[in-house]
Order: structure tokens, then sequence, then C-alpha cells
């Protein structure tokens, strides 16, 4: 069953391209990340599936279209922008007290559990809290909704790392079940490599590639070319070549890993590797022949 | 997942919706209303300081009270009431005046600050929709507001004519007499009437239009509501040198037919005449509401139609 499935989804800001017909579709139970360069339309995509923002063409979320039925679907749907979009003025009691009062799924209970653990007081306002503190009461109050699909835009952004290996971890471990899906966007993509499953670059309103993590780690291979096999590797195509240290890095897609061992060392590449890759070859000359790529 | 466009069949997607546990719609609003009174607390305070204020002046001024009232005994029964009522119809017009002031602050604020601080992205991320929102914060200026004005009103007066009681009967004057001049019930209830018909039936155009001007602009929301009008009296004004836009704009603040009254009286004083049939069957005050409907329909598309960045 598809959670989210778009089909030449398209939006314009003026003579400003910002969805260029996306073909996306997510199936349940999957943690997605998007990843693309500024201005590429992540936002804009996430802003389309929430129902904030009309679109042109086909798109479904949860069976629903987001923009003639947002409310409803925010019943089954949770998101955080960024850190920055809870109230100032608030207190937490207030916002724990009107998320229980508006939303039918919201346990309250387990938000004041996941508080617990925080430091955050109940009687705080929210400009009182730091940036990490709001992060975690809106992930407390996010947790605590039995929601079908997650949203994040950016979720850390401005956090320190140890606020940021916190999300995630409580993320996977108090949150994400089979049965809910979750659609992130960030610019620290190594970070989230772990838990994701699926990964999805944009570029220019379009999506650019797509795959799981489990066949990006069997398609995609980076090797450490010792200086006098840089030639013989070049021969095997890599679909990008980077210098580190005065030492070649290649990143190979399809070729056989006993293969590659001879060349150097053998490692697994980062999702950020790849993008650069990927970004390099659509934006570039295009000759690379990286397949899922949609020209 | 898969990049391509899977053709799932249509049938599979009304699976998918599961059955949702209801909200009901007043609750909703009951809660959009909670966050309107944490978010805006100018709505209580603001009239419960112009109360404090109006009562501390009132207690200072009772020094002069016997004295007062032994004048206005030597008066005709008219002047006397007058003299008498004054400082209660001046209470209630410092509390209308808050209630007026707060209410298009309120207006021109809320719609806007939701936008710029971004909050709106939390508050949209909620099962509320963009008309319970607005119809929400419209309340304020039509409903919360006037009725929380004229009940803080009725309490301060109310207030008043106990402790002045207290010191008249001090004095030796006939409490019975002043009670009756005073005549709180009374005025109490044309209070009311006055104010929904003045103060929002009447003035609901200007709300509402706060309101729309809140959701259009995106910042300096006031600039917007005041200086269009304000440039195009001063250029009725060079061009065709009179103020018909003006007066036509002004009407609004002064209340229409049941506005009109008579120099010197206080609007709650007993004696003017109501005119609820007049007034109901005015068309102007139907184009006004018909106007308020649509800018706040307007408001509610434009809070629904907004990027939210």
């Amino acid at each position: 069953m598809a959670c989210i499935e778009a089909r030449g989804l398209c939006k314009a800001f003026g003579t400003t391209i910002a969805l260029d017909g996306v073909d996306l579709r997510v199936e349940e139970g999957r943690i997605l990340g998007l990843i693309g360069p500024n201005g590429a339309g992540k936002t804009t995509a996430l802003n389309a599936i929430l129902g904030l923002t009309p679109y042109q063409g086909e798109l479904r979320v949860l069976g629903r279209d987001p923009w003639t039925e947002r409310e409803r679907l925010m019943r089954d749907v949770c998101f955080i922008a960024d850190v920055a979009v809870l109230p100032r003025w608030i207190r937490v009691s207030q916002v724990l007290e009107y998320v229980a009062g508006v939303h039918p799924r919201f346990d309250r209970a387990k938000a004041e559990g996941f508080l617990a653990k925080t430091n955050i007081k109940r009687t705080s306002k929210v400009r009182e809290l730091s940036k990490g503190m709001v992060t975690q009461l809106h992930l407390a109050l996010v947790m605590a909704i039995d929601a079908r699909l997650l949203v994040l835009d950016e979720p850390t952004l401005g956090l320190d790392i140890l606020f940021r290996k916190q999300f995630y971890d409580s993320l996977l471990n108090d949150y994400f079940d089979r049965n809910r899906t979750i659609l992130v966007t960030t610019h620290q993509v190594d970070e989230i490599q772990d838990v994701l499953t699926d990964v999805m670059f944009i570029n220019r309103g379009r999506m650019v590639f797509g795959c799981s993590m489990e066949e990006f780690e069997a398609r995609y291979l980076e090797v450490m070319v010792n200086p006098d096999q840089v030639a013989a590797a070049r021969a095997l195509k890599p679909i990008h070549e980077r210098q580190l240290f005065g030492r070649s890095i290649l990143l190979f897609e399809r070729v056989d890993r006993q293969q590659l061992a001879a060349l150097g060392e053998v490692r697994r590449p980062s999702i950020a590797d790849l993008f650069v890759a990927v970004m390099g070859n659509s934006t570039g000359s295009q000759a690379s022949g990286t397949q899922g790529v949609e020209q | 997942m898969s990049m391509q466009s899977a053709a799932a069949p249509e049938s599979s997607r009304g699976s998918l919706a599961i059955a949702p546990a209801e909200i009901p719609p007043s609750r909703s609003m009951y809660w959009a209303l909670r966050r309107e009174s944490w978010e805006n607390r100018s709505i209580y305070i603001a009239p419960l300081a112009v109360a404090g204020v109006a009562l501390f002046g009132f207690l200072l001024s009772l020094v002069h009270l016997p004295s007062r009232v032994r004048t206005a005994s030597t008066l005709d029964p008219m002047k006397q009431q007058e003299l008498i009522e004054q400082p209660f119809d001046l209470a209630a017009a410092a509390l209308m005046g808050a209630f007026i002031i707060v209410a298009m602050f309120y207006c021109i604020e809320s719609l806007q600050r939701e936008r710029r601080d971004r909050s709106i992205l939390f508050w949209k991320s909620l099962p509320v929709s963009d008309l319970t929102t607005v119809a929400a914060k419209a309340s304020i200026p039509f409903v919360v507001l006037p009725l929380f004005a004229v009940a803080v009103t009725v309490v301060l007066q109310f207030v008043m004519l106990l402790v002045s009681s207290a010191v008249l009967a001090g004095s030796g004057l006939n409490v019975g007499t002043y009670w009756e001049q005073v005549g709180l019930f009374q005025a109490s209830l044309l209070l009311l009437y006055h104010v929904f018909t003045v103060h929002v039936l009447w003035s609901a155009p200007i709300y509402s239009y706060l309101l729309l001007v809140s959701a259009w602009a995106r910042r300096a929301a006031f600039l917007w509501a005041v200086l269009p009008p304000f440039v195009i009296c001063v250029l009725e004004k060079m061009l065709f040198n009179t103020w018909h836009v003006a007066s036509f704009l002004g009407q609004f603040f002064t209340g229409g037919t049941e506005g009109h009254y008579a120099p010197g009286t206080m609007p709650m004083n007993p004696l003017t005449h109501l005119t609820p049939w007049r007034f109901l069957t005015t068309p102007g005050l139907w184009v006004g509401l018909a106007v308020t409907t649509a800018f706040l329909a307007a408001a509610v598309r434009l809070r629904r139609y907004r990027e939210p960045n």
C-alpha cells in the first residue's frame, strides 16, 4: 500500500518552477530521506504533501487529496517543519492541553512520559527554552500522536550534535514501527544514512535518483585506489572520482566487489558522496550511465 | 518504493483511509478560543486595567460626592439625574473605548503574527480547519470582547454604586433616591443593547476588514489597513474639496442610526430613544454585514492559500 503517491506533481511560483513533474511512491513502513540542494523543491514537495500549498498533478497521501482534505489528513499525519515553529508565547502545559484538545489521536500521558526524561518544565514558555529543548518538546508532542505519516523538514537544523543524535535515536526506538512512514529532508545526510530505508534525490524540481538502502549498498561501492592502479580503475568506468590526501577515490556502480578489491581499499560510500556524484552528473555533462536518473 | 509511477488500482485507495476518531466542531472552536486567550492576554487585561483606573478615579472623586448630591437636589430632575449619572457614564465610556481599541489592535495583529513567527506551520499541523481558526479569531471582537467589556462595566458600576452609597449613607443622605437616579439595571441593559448594535453589528465591517488585511499583509499590516483609506480621503479633499469617503467611513465608527444621539447625552442614557426596528431595517446594516461575511471568507481563503514561508 502506498502512503504517498504522486504523479506529474507540478508547482510554479510565478515563472520559477519549484516542482517539475515529480513522480513519487512511498510505501507504508518506510523511512525515506529526500535529499537535495537548496532550492531543489524539497520544502515545496513537503508542503504539497501536507496540504499547505495547491499544486497541479496527482497527489494522494494516505488515500486523500491533501489540498482539499488537509484537516482530515492531519489526524493521521504529523509534521515538524523545523525547530522554530512552536509559538514562542505558549507554555509547555498549554501546548499539551491544546494538542490534547484538538487531536483525537494524541496520548497526553505518553507525551508527559517523554517530557519527564528531559529538563523541560511544564510552566516554561517556549521562548524560555533552548533550541534543543524546543525540539525535544515538539518531538514529544509528535511521538505521542498515533499518526501514520510523519514528515520532518530539516528537523535538526541548528541543533548541536548531541541533540541531533538523540533526536533520531528516540525517533527510531520510541516511535517508528512498520505501520508508520517517515519522510525526512535534511542537509546532514550522513547522520541519517543508517536511519533511512530509502533515499531519494531531488534537483530542480525533479526526482533525479531513488532507491532503497539495501539496493544502495548492493549497487554502489567506493574504492580508495592504489596510486599505481588508477588507470586500471578508471577503465571500469567509475561514476565519480574525487581526490583525498592525494589519493583517488572512485565511486562505482554495479561493479564486482572482488574486482574492485584488487584495486585498493573498498568501502561503503556515503549518501553524500553519491549525492555529489549524481548531482555533478545530472547538472554537468550528463554523460554517466547512472541508472535511476531520470532525464 | 520505486521511482516509477506504478499504476496502483484506484480501488485500493479507499481502503487506506481509516475511520478517524471525531472531534466535534464545538470542541475545536473551544480550543481555538482558548488559544486566543493565551496568545492575546490584552483581551482581558486591558479592560480590567481600565476598570481599575476608572475605579481609582472614582474613589478619589468620592470626596466631593456628598456636596455634589446636595447641589443636585436643588436642580430640576433631568439635570439632577444627569449629574448623578455622569461618573457611571464616564466609566462605561472608558471601557467601551478600551474594548474598541483592543479589538482593533487584536484584529490587525492576529492573522499576521502566526505567519510572521512561522507558528502557522505548527497550527496547521493539527486537525483544525482555517475556517475554525478564522471564526475563533473573528468571534473575539464580535462576541468575547464586547460581552467581557459589558460584564466588567456592570461589575465596576455596581462596585462604584456600593462604595458611593456607603459614603452617602455616612453623610446622612438618602441612598434610596440615589439608587433610583443611577438606575443601574436599566443602564446595563441599555449598554448591552448599545454595544451590540453600534459597536458590533454596525462596526462589523471595520473588524472584518482589519482581519482581512492581517491575513493578507506580509508585514506592516497596520499601515496597509490605515494608509490607503487615509490617502483616498486626502485625495478626495484635494481634488473635489469634499469629505464623502471620510464621512462614509466615519459612520462605521459612530454607529449609524443607533449611534445618532443628541449632543451631550451619553450613549447609555436611559432617555435615549431606542429604535431597534429602524436599526434592523436599515439597508446599510445588512450591506455592512454582507461585506463582513465576504471579508471573513476572503480571510479564510488567504490563510489557506498563503505560502507558509
